[in-house]
């Protein structure tokens, strides 16, 4: 299917409330323009508040725009309701119906649309396969644990065989390894199936996870869109680079730049970075972001800024530093442990060069 | 010591004299027996139970769409149709029936039955709606959208989901309002015209001192089943809310 | 848009069976204060002359002062009995407060006129607490004080109220944060100090809720006054009901019926300034 499952074009959702005599305004999306191929798993990305959800709501119906349309699978939405859309929503708390047991939680949607018996408990017992509970349809909700619920509600949402699945932090309840299962066995399940997932969380991590594609929000703005990899190599802008995994920001000025290395004073020090097709002007202000795990410490020398090591922190996996540039930032290195650094550990207090590698830093316009 | 006179009717009624006083004289079922003789009773019974029944089953509907609509949306005019729907609480039944009294009057509705009914669901309707609402509070608010996003049309959710998980609730409102109608005498007595409500007969057999051990008996019945009426709709509430909080 | 119309449908039929058989009787009411002629038969005419003989009757101020202050009496003396009782409940009587607190409760669920009457029979000549009284020799014949008097509407009524006056304050006290207590003793604070400084402030929307709860209807009570009153324990609410049923002068009933509701829709007014609605009620 060449066509988009899901099309958003230009939405902009708001809220007015009244307080008093004003009326105050929230933009929960702003001129939202997305569209999200078919079959993969999609994700929206970012802190609470950032229109992530609301989003979702509008695809799922719940929420209707202020302006703009949403189309799925090609046809526009706007007068569709919700319970006539070819999508189903995977919720937050699971709302799974408490007077029922799971099987008949999950054949809800056949039975609405008035599916044969014989058919819909074949494919309720399809669906609770799926999710490795097919011994638990007699079991009310209650009964269950919390991953359980959780993918009984997957099981309800997908016996309806939805166009897209909208999920919404679905696993935020759980606890960490269970959680970090369930990722797993969530994408195999969008992978075996086939539907488009939209899935809605704040968790990087999960996303990078997950997704095939992410959109990263904020304010009712899609800031990035793009692939895992895409998104944490070449971050577009300082709110990407810092939400998604652990960036160092540097503030510098200008110096040069020539055939694609820029010259930058990080005090009165200088670095070389990629300019990365950005334009430059001497003198300008500019932010160089780079990862703790790109930047190389040695003991003081040459060949980049220096510092002092003012903290030191042990992750088993790693050793964290913090490195105090003579420019006056504060910058986070990491080290793997036992890679076979000539240059061995480094004690607080000790003065360090640190270098990285031109191509692995990025220059951000602030 | 709140007790003290149910327990006290409730010992008389057994009592072999026409007269309540101390001591005891003595132990019958005879005032029992003639309790069921009596037609004019039985009228009054049964038009109670008309009323209660009718009353009642309106005004739990109706405060039922009240209380979803107080607790599920949060638009304007909500907070004046709470303080509308509750406001018969305070108000003195006096007012209240002799207002109905004058409308009924200037429109042509009969004084009957039916109009202490009409009446009885006004008093009703907020302790309906309380009821189904303290339950509604404590389950999710989007299982009525998980119905609609599963495909179901609103008014589908509400009768498949939501009104399923209140129903022990609704229950206990019907009970309750039940209760209240069949033993409601105040605004009653302007509205039922010739059709007695059980109450409007007691109070009429109250001037008669022979008829007092009858009325006496029939007061320990119908305290005794109003009682365990009571207590089981209480008892339904308080289970219905235990495992709508293990939920 | 959907929410709204799903709103109003909901809202749609309690709201118009509210509209026509509360607010419009009460409206129709109206009208009739300013009618000619009994029963309101004389459509036609509008005249303020119900409300000047109303206003010019000095037995009707009587009586209209006399039921305010039984009606107060019982408020306040039931609110009086009621507070030690939740108190005693929330405080000491540990896991069984539910219910206990249900048991109290249990009476209110019987008949009304029943248990009016049962204090009929308590209170009477020839009842429970005379013939006990002679019985015991305190007394000689039976004494008439006891029945159909004011002493009795009150007494009656605030075994009616009490319970219904503890109720809300039994929901305050709940909801006092014990720590609070722990954290003033913790402070050096004797325990009837706490109790005056602490609980009872914190109680007090529960007090007023329970006080007007009781005094609002209590205004107009009437089958208390005729089963037990008397003539001399007759209230206000005994003087519309006869303008309606006996004297059938249905103008004059109703004009006394708004002068009440103006004072009952003053009281409620004064409540709701006093703390939300929507407090009280918990959504």
């Amino acid at each position: 299917m060449t066509e988009p499952a899901v099309e958003i074009c230009n939405v902009t959702k708001l809220y007015s409330s009244k307080r008093g005599k004003r009326t105050e305004e929230v933009h929960a999306v702003r001129e939202m323009n997305l569209s999200i191929p078919c079959g993969k798993f999609f994700t929206l990305l970012g802190p609470s508040g950032c229109g992530k959800t609301t989003t979702l709501r509008l695809i799922a119906g719940f929420e209707t725009p202020t302006t703009g349309e949403v189309f799925i699978q090609g046809k526009v939405m706007s007068k569709v309701p919700p319970n006539h859309r070819p999508v189903n929503t995977v919720f937050q708390n699971y709302a799974l119906f408490p007077h029922m047991n799971v099987a008949r939680n999950v054949a809800f949607g056949l039975e609405i649309k008035r599916v044969p018996k014989a058919e819909r408990e074949r494919l309720v017992h399809e669906a609770l396969e799926l999710v490795k509970l097919a011994d638990m349809g007699d079991r009310k909700p209650s009964q269950l644990s919390g991953g359980q619920q959780q993918r009984v509600a997957l099981a309800r949402a997908l016996v309806n065989r939805p166009s897209v699945l909208l999920l919404d932090e679905p696993l935020g309840a759980l606890d960490l390894k269970l959680r970090k299962a369930m990722q797993i066995e969530l994408k195999h399940i969008q992978e075996q199936v086939g539907i488009t997932f939209v899935y809605v969380t704040h968790d990087q991590e999960e996303a990078l996870t997950m997704s095939d594609l992410i959109a990263v929000m904020k304010d009712g703005v899609i800031q990035q869109l793009g692939d895992p990899v895409t998104l944490y190599k070449t971050p577009a802008n300082k709110f990407v680079a810092d939400f998604i995994g652990e960036s160092n920001f540097i503030k510098g000025t200008v110096d040069s730049e020539s055939g694609g290395l820029a010259r930058i004073l990080v005090g009165r020090e200088c670095v070389e970075v990629g300019s990365g097709g950005v334009s430059l002007k001497a003198g300008e202000a500019i932010t160089l972001t780079i990862r703790p795990e790109k930047i190389n410490l040695s003991r003081i020398g040459a060949g980049g800024p220096s510092g002092t090591v003012e903290d030191r922190v042990y992750i088993g996996t790693d050793t964290r530093y913090l490195v105090l540039l003579l420019s006056g930032e504060t910058i986070i290195v990491r080290v793997q442990n036992g890679c076979g650094s000539e240059e061995g550990e480094f004690a607080k207090g000790e003065r360090v060069t640190v270098r990285w590698s031109p191509a692995d830093a990025r220059l951000l316009k602030d | 010591m709140l007790y003290l006179p149910i327990i006290l009717l409730i010992i008389f009624s057994f009592n072999n004299s026409t007269t309540l006083v101390f001591p005891l004289k003595g132990f019958t079922l005879q005032w029992y027996g003639q309790l069921f003789a009596n037609r004019e009773l039985l009228n009054a019974v049964g038009n109670s139970l008309i009323v209660g029944v009718g009353s009642s089953l309106a005004a739990t509907i109706l405060g039922t769409m009240g209380a979803i609509a107080m607790v599920r949306f949060r638009l304007p005019g909500r907070s004046v149709f709470l303080g509308v729907a509750a406001l018969p609480l305070v108000i003195p039944y006096v007012i209240l029936g002799v207002s109905l009294l004058v409308l009924f009057n200037e429109v042509g509705i009969k004084l009957s039955a039916f109009a202490a009914g009409l009446a009885h669901v006004i008093i009703s309707m907020p302790y309906a709606l309380l009821i189904v609402a303290s339950r509604l509070v404590g389950f999710p608010d989007n299982l009525e959208e998980a119905a609609m996003d599963l495909g179901a049309s609103y008014w589908g959710a509400l009768l498949r989901v939501t009104i399923p998980i209140c129903s022990p609730a609704l229950l206990a409102a019907f009970l309750i309002c039940f209760t209240m109608s069949f033993d409601e005498y105040a605004i009653a007595s302007f509205l039922v015209g010739t059709d007695a409500t059980l109450p409007v007969y007691l109070y009429s057999q109250l001037r008669f001192p022979t008829r007092l051990p009858m009325v006496v008996s029939l007061a320990a019945i119908l305290m005794t089943i109003t009682m365990a009426v009571m207590l089981f709709s209480e008892w339904l509430r308080r289970a219905d809310h235990t495992s709508a909080r293990k939920a | 848009m959907e929410k709204r119309s799903r709103f109003a449908s909901l809202i749609g039929p309690p709201g118009l069976y509210l509209f026509l058989f509360f607010i419009l009787p009460m409206g129709v009411m109206f009208v009739y204060s300013f009618r000619a002629g009994i029963s309101g038969t004389a459509h036609d005419t509008f005249t303020l002359g119900n409300y000047q003989s109303f206003l010019a009757n000095s037995n009707f101020h009587r009586l209209l002062w006399r039921s305010s202050f039984i009606s107060l009496t019982i408020s306040v003396l039931s609110t009086l009995l009621a507070y030690p009782l939740a108190y005693y409940l929330v405080f000491r009587a540990g896991p069984n407060r539910v219910t206990l607190m249900t048991l109290l409760i249990i009476p209110t669920w019987t008949s009304y006129l029943l248990r009016i009457f049962s204090w009929k029979l308590i209170l009477g000549s020839s009842g429970v607490l005379n013939s006990l009284l002679i019985s015991l020799g305190l007394i000689e014949k039976a004494s008439p004080i006891l029945i159909y008097s004011r002493g009795a509407v009150i007494v009656t009524l605030i075994y009616v109220w009490v319970p219904f006056v503890a109720l809300p304050i039994f929901a305050a006290l709940e909801r006092i944060d014990k720590n609070l207590l722990e954290a003033a003793a913790d402070l050096g604070c004797p325990a009837w100090e706490a109790f005056l400084r602490i609980t009872l402030p914190l109680s007090l929307p529960g007090i007023l809720a329970g006080f007007f709860f009781a005094l609002i209807p209590t205004l107009g009570e009437f089958v208390t006054p005729l089963l037990v009153g008397g003539a001399s324990g007759s209230m206000y609410g005994n003087l519309i009901q006869d303008q309606f049923m006996r004297a059938l002068n249905w103008p004059m009933g109703s004009v006394m019926s708004m002068a009440m509701l103006l004072a009952v829709l003053l009281l409620v007014f004064i409540l709701t300034r006093l703390g939300s609605l929507t407090d009280l009620v918990g959504f």
